[in-house]
């Protein structure tokens, strides 16, 4: 287990580490000590991005701070106590019987696998409030289309890669479609705009 | 000087190729994909908002290549800073970069500049249109903020600050240099994914804007930068100012509106105090870095 802390402007620092869960459970230690001074914190599939204020925080010291964050902290305590997020979703989407087939499943299989486990938010990339969902209890590596549509409805649910996901507005996309959920997932007016924010933990329920 | 207290409004008659709302931005959104957009060129934002009395972060009109045309419902106070070029109050010609009043009815209009690329025109009182996520900022990637204006949109102007229209001399003035532009270069995440000779060859380099620059980001032409690490880089998260280089050799600059996270190699990082010149540079302008 390492982390490397790499350079990126005057204010923020890339902090490298070797797995995605290790990203996860730095983002959960960082997230629980948080400075005053830290600007964002922004992880992604091996990387978390520091980005602070210099005047509150040097960079200097934001480095100080990451570093003495052991190694084996975190380890998913900080989001383990929180209830996981519900949203209900009505399982037929234009990929469901496809992406059962290409994991050599039924498709009742498929749906009482992706909303039997929990999920947890590990980073959001591609729009805002797009969060990309791992779970230990899915395994599984689904290609994307081969073609992205056009257009893809918001409230989409759909896998793609390693990862689980729901597109909070209509996009394009290329990401396999297994439901429809009717659950706001993105509102700049709300208090909490993203609800699918790194961290979060999720479950589905099936609608039928 | 006097200050009117009587809320105002702006009808942009004519908004020229571009003119979007924009303060200093939404940061702190990264980690649910929002960019923290606000004004490419911070320094001429908040030098107007300074000119009429109004905060730092009140929101302005960036306006892009002139072609702008307004009218003042009210005699309204109002400053022109960013791009250097001919702007006229009622048809006679006004500094830019200094603070002036125009009268009820009064009309605006902003030629395309002779140096840079973008105007920031701060009224007093600020535009007072409803922000999202806590910012007035258009953000052009992900479509969040005012809409991009329109001919008669007609934009509401706050109530005036408590500060008065300040008494400044003119030397405030650094108009857009229209030569080579020279950028201060941090190291960047991933600098050495490249070969030594392209670490030179960007300070070494001469480099000119392509016509591919918005606020995205800004594409640049040039010599190809060779990597000697090859194989794909997992997305990661950029900063403004972030040099992406991708699978052609080409760098890019990310600018305030670029998607928050990227999957090509950044090679170095633009210094924050060099941003605001890069904002003014022009397609075809020539560009050389230094070490910050």
């Amino acid at each position: 287990m390492s982390r490397r802390l790499l350079p990126s402007g005057e204010s923020a620092l890339l902090v490298e580490c070797d797995s995605l869960e290790e990203v996860l459970a730095l983002h959960d230690a960082l997230e629980e000590a948080r400075p005053p001074g830290v600007v964002e914190l922004v992880p992604a599939a091996r990387t978390l991005l520091v980005s602070v204020d210099p005047e509150r925080m040097p960079l200097e010291s934001a480095a100080t701070w990451i570093r003495r964050i052991p190694a084996e902290a975190g380890s998913r305590v900080a989001g383990a106590h929180a209830e996981p997020m519900r949203i209900r979703v009505t399982y037929d989407g234009a990929d469901l019987a496809a992406t059962a087939a290409l994991l050599h499943m039924s498709v009742d299989a498929l749906v009482a696998r992706h909303s039997g486990i929990e999920w947890r938010v590990a980073f959001v990339g591609f729009a805002p409030g797009f969060g990309y969902l791992v779970s230990e209890d899915w395994p599984h590596e689904v290609p994307r289309l081969e073609a992205p549509r056009p257009r893809v409805p918001g409230g989409s649910v759909a896998v793609a890669g390693a990862f689980g996901g729901v597109y909070p507005r209509q996009s394009p996309g290329g990401w396999r479609l297994l439901g429809r959920t009717d659950a706001p997932l993105w509102d700049p007016a709300a208090a909490e705009p993203a609800v699918l924010a790194p961290g979060r933990r999720v479950r589905f329920e099936p609608t039928r | 000087m006097t200050t009117s207290s009587r809320p105002s409004r702006l009808t942009v008659e004519a908004p020229g190729a571009s003119t979007l709302v924009q303060d200093l931005g939404r940061p702190g959104l990264a980690h649910l994909g929002v960019p923290a957009s606000g004004a490419l060129d911070r320094g001429a934002l908040t030098l107007a908002n300074r000119l009429v009395g109004n905060p730092d972060a009140a929101a302005a009109l960036e306006i892009a290549m002139g072609g702008f045309r307004s009218r003042f419902a009210a005699e309204t106070w109002f400053a022109v800073t960013g791009a250097w070029g001919d702007v006229r109050l009622d048809g006679r010609r006004i500094a830019p970069y200094t603070a002036a009043r125009a009268a009820e009815g009064g009309v605006l209009e902003l030629a395309p500049p002779e140096r840079g690329i973008r105007s920031l025109l701060a009224v007093r009182g600020g535009i007072d249109v409803p922000a999202v996520l806590g910012s007035r900022s258009r953000d052009t990637l992900s479509g969040l903020g005012p809409d991009p204006v329109r001919a008669g949109d007609v934009l509401p102007i706050g109530a005036a600050p408590a500060a008065s229209v300040p008494l400044l001399d003119h030397e405030a003035a650094f108009p857009p240099p229209s030569g080579t532009v020279t950028l201060s270069l941090l190291p960047g995440p991933r600098a050495d994914w490249f070969t030594d000779a392209a670490r030179r060859g960007l300070f070494d380099g001469a480099w000119r804007m392509s016509d591919q620059a918005d606020r995205i980001g800004a594409r640049l032409v040039g010599d190809v930068l060779a990597r000697r690490v090859d194989g794909e880089l997992a997305s990661e998260a950029t900063v403004p100012g972030s040099v992406q280089v991708a699978g052609d050799g080409r760098p890019t600059i990310l600018l305030a509106d670029r998607p928050v996270t990227g999957g090509y190699p950044v090679i170095a990082v633009v210094a924050a105090a060099s941003l605001d010149r890069l904002a003014q540079v022009r397609p075809g302008q020539e560009l050389r870095f230094r070490h910050a």
